[in-house]
């Protein structure tokens, strides 16, 4: 019984075994991504561009339809544009990341809901915003595993600049020039991810399996390293418990995951370790030293 | 010989000078502190010495020293003490010379990360998160890092602000031990018993040099006076700097 509702689905139908491939490669390479979008205060700037990627995804659809690659490849050039091109104003001018990204929120949600429905119907609309995880083929998967694979791998290159850089810019500054090509490096594997992301769950909810799992971590770690492993752990079962959820239930995929992940966050806030609502309320009696 | 050289500087924010025609020479091994009132410019010229400001006009000569042979100690209000970062991390990014982006951190390099959070007397905080240290503590923190960037031309932003007497004497000392080892110390500072009592060299900033020698000649009430009396105009529709007008002439 409790075989056929928690693993029954995978092992009897492939689209739920890719889905469930998707959402483990997601959250290993967009979980690490959120912690250090939290940790830069630019949980919203994650937002604003996942809105950004549409109006290039919308282009790609325009052309070739429902094509997952065109989209793709649409959703990465405007996602980078914008990415850069933000980076390049906050970093030139001293006008503040979020300020300068907050104009294309809207405007880029606009530009790409006009473009679908030039061509398409409430359904592609649909797809676009919220994603569908149980349609991904092979190809699709290639995609996503690839483009986590290049996040873990720049990342890893990364890693020292954009930690120094976020705990005090001043000194990364005074002994390496790593900075500056380190956060454009960062904004770049957004893009990736939030395209990445894009595909599953759709430009609405792509930035949640990125963001929830890093919110969660914050509650039950002060520890980088111990974060990230959290997060991961938190999109991976967000992301098996959603689809499970949405199978059994038939809620949407896309946002079946995500509110296991917010059920996750609410717990975590309700319970976590460090800062959590009842550890201070009742934190126990005070220590020594 | 000279470890640091001056010559008509101008350093500031969007064509606004924040420090207007510096010249002079800091001698190497030399203990000099930087004074004068709140946006004297004090911040914006060890900026400009560590390169994180390029100067809108002039040179900064250091003395044939790479940028990394210097050590920069910002204001504590410039780190973000909310990251998850431990003591023993966050002074270990002081190797960043040695170790840059791949380099590892072996056995030796950890005890010299240890070697520098016990001389700044925090041995048993190395795995505290910085979020959790009170001021003083991250003022040593801070100091532990320079020490560990073993640098030539050591650049000191306030780093006495906010903190106790005993945490002050044992910071000094450690200030005056880098001098003894003939490295080249800047500090902008706000205590003037401190300056008096422990500095050879003052430099009286005030948007532009007020006077710059030995201590006891320079800290006069009229040189103080006039720092006080800074203008601190910010004036968009200001004319170009007519002194530069006059050199071009000059020229």
């Amino acid at each position: 019984m409790l075989y056929d509702a928690l693993i029954g689905p995978f092992t009897e139908f492939e689209f739920m075994r890719r889905a469930l491939a998707a959402v483990i490669a997601l959250s290993l390479a967009g979980a690490p991504i959120g912690v250090f979008l939290m940790l830069r205060r630019m949980s919203l700037v994650g937002d604003a561009m996942a809105h950004a990627i549409l109006p290039g995804a919308a282009v790609g659809f325009l052309l070739s339809g429902l094509n997952l690659f065109a989209m793709t490849a649409g959703g990465l050039a405007a996602g980078f544009a914008v990415a850069i091109l933000a980076g390049v104003v906050a970093r030139s001018t001293g006008l503040k990341e979020d300020a300068s990204l907050a104009t294309f929120y809207l405007a880029s949600l606009a530009l790409g809901v006009t473009i679908v429905s030039i061509k398409g119907t409430n359904i592609d609309l649909l797809h676009v915003l919220f994603g569908n995880i149980l349609a991904m083929d092979d190809q699709t998967l290639l995609v996503v595993a690839f483009n986590a694979t290049v996040t873990l791998l720049v990342l890893a290159v990364i890693y020292r600049p954009l930690v120094i850089e976020s705990v005090d810019p001043l000194f990364l500054r005074t002994v390496s020039r790593a900075g500056g090509p380190a956060h454009l490096a960062f904004l770049a594997l957004v893009v990736i991810n939030l395209v990445n992301g894009f595909q599953a769950l759709g430009t609405l909810l792509a930035v949640g399996l990125m963001i929830l799992p890093a919110g969660i971590a914050r509650f039950w770690s002060r520890d980088l390293t111990a974060m990230i492993c959290i997060a991961v752990v938190a999109a991976a079962v967000s992301g098996y418990a959603g689809l499970v959820l949405s199978f059994q239930t038939r809620v949407p995929s896309g946002p079946a995951v995500i509110l296991v992940a917010t059920m996750l966050y609410i717990v975590s806030v309700l319970f976590g370790r460090v800062g959590g609502i009842v550890r201070q309320l009742f934190p126990g009696r005070h220590l020594e030293a | 010989m000279a470890q640091l050289a001056f010559h008509n500087v101008t350093l500031g924010y969007d064509r606004h000078p924040a420090v207007h025609h510096l010249n002079g020479e800091v001698a190497r091994g030399a203990l000099v502190a930087v004074i004068g009132p709140n946006g004297a410019g004090k911040s914006t010229l060890l900026r400009g010495i560590v390169g994180i400001l390029r100067p809108l006009d002039g040179s900064i000569h250091l003395g044939g020293l790479d940028s990394r042979d210097i050590a920069y100690l910002p204001q504590s209000a410039e780190i973000d003490r909310s990251f998850p970062i431990s003591v023993f991390d966050f002074v270990g990014t002081g190797l960043w010379r040695d170790a840059g982006l791949f380099g590892g951190i072996g056995k030796a390099a950890r005890e010299k990360i240890l070697r520098a959070i016990a001389a700044v007397g925090l041995n048993g905080f190395e795995n505290r998160p910085i979020g959790t240290l009170s001021g003083g503590q991250m003022q040593r923190v801070l100091f532990a890092r320079v020490l560990l960037q073993d640098a030539a031309l050591i650049v000191l932003d306030e780093p006495f602000n906010a903190i106790d007497s005993k945490t002050t004497a044992d910071l000094l000392a450690l200030v005056k031990q880098w001098q003894g080892e003939g490295r080249t110390v800047l500090a902008a500072l706000h205590d003037m018993e401190m300056v008096r009592n422990h500095f050879s060299e003052t430099l009286v900033l005030a948007r532009g040099p007020v006077a710059w020698g030995p201590t006891a000649e320079v800290l006069t009430p009229e040189n103080l006076l006039v720092a006080m009396r800074m203008c601190e105009a910010f004036d968009d529709s200001a004319a170009a700097c007519a002194a530069d007008d006059a050199r071009s002439r000059a020229a």
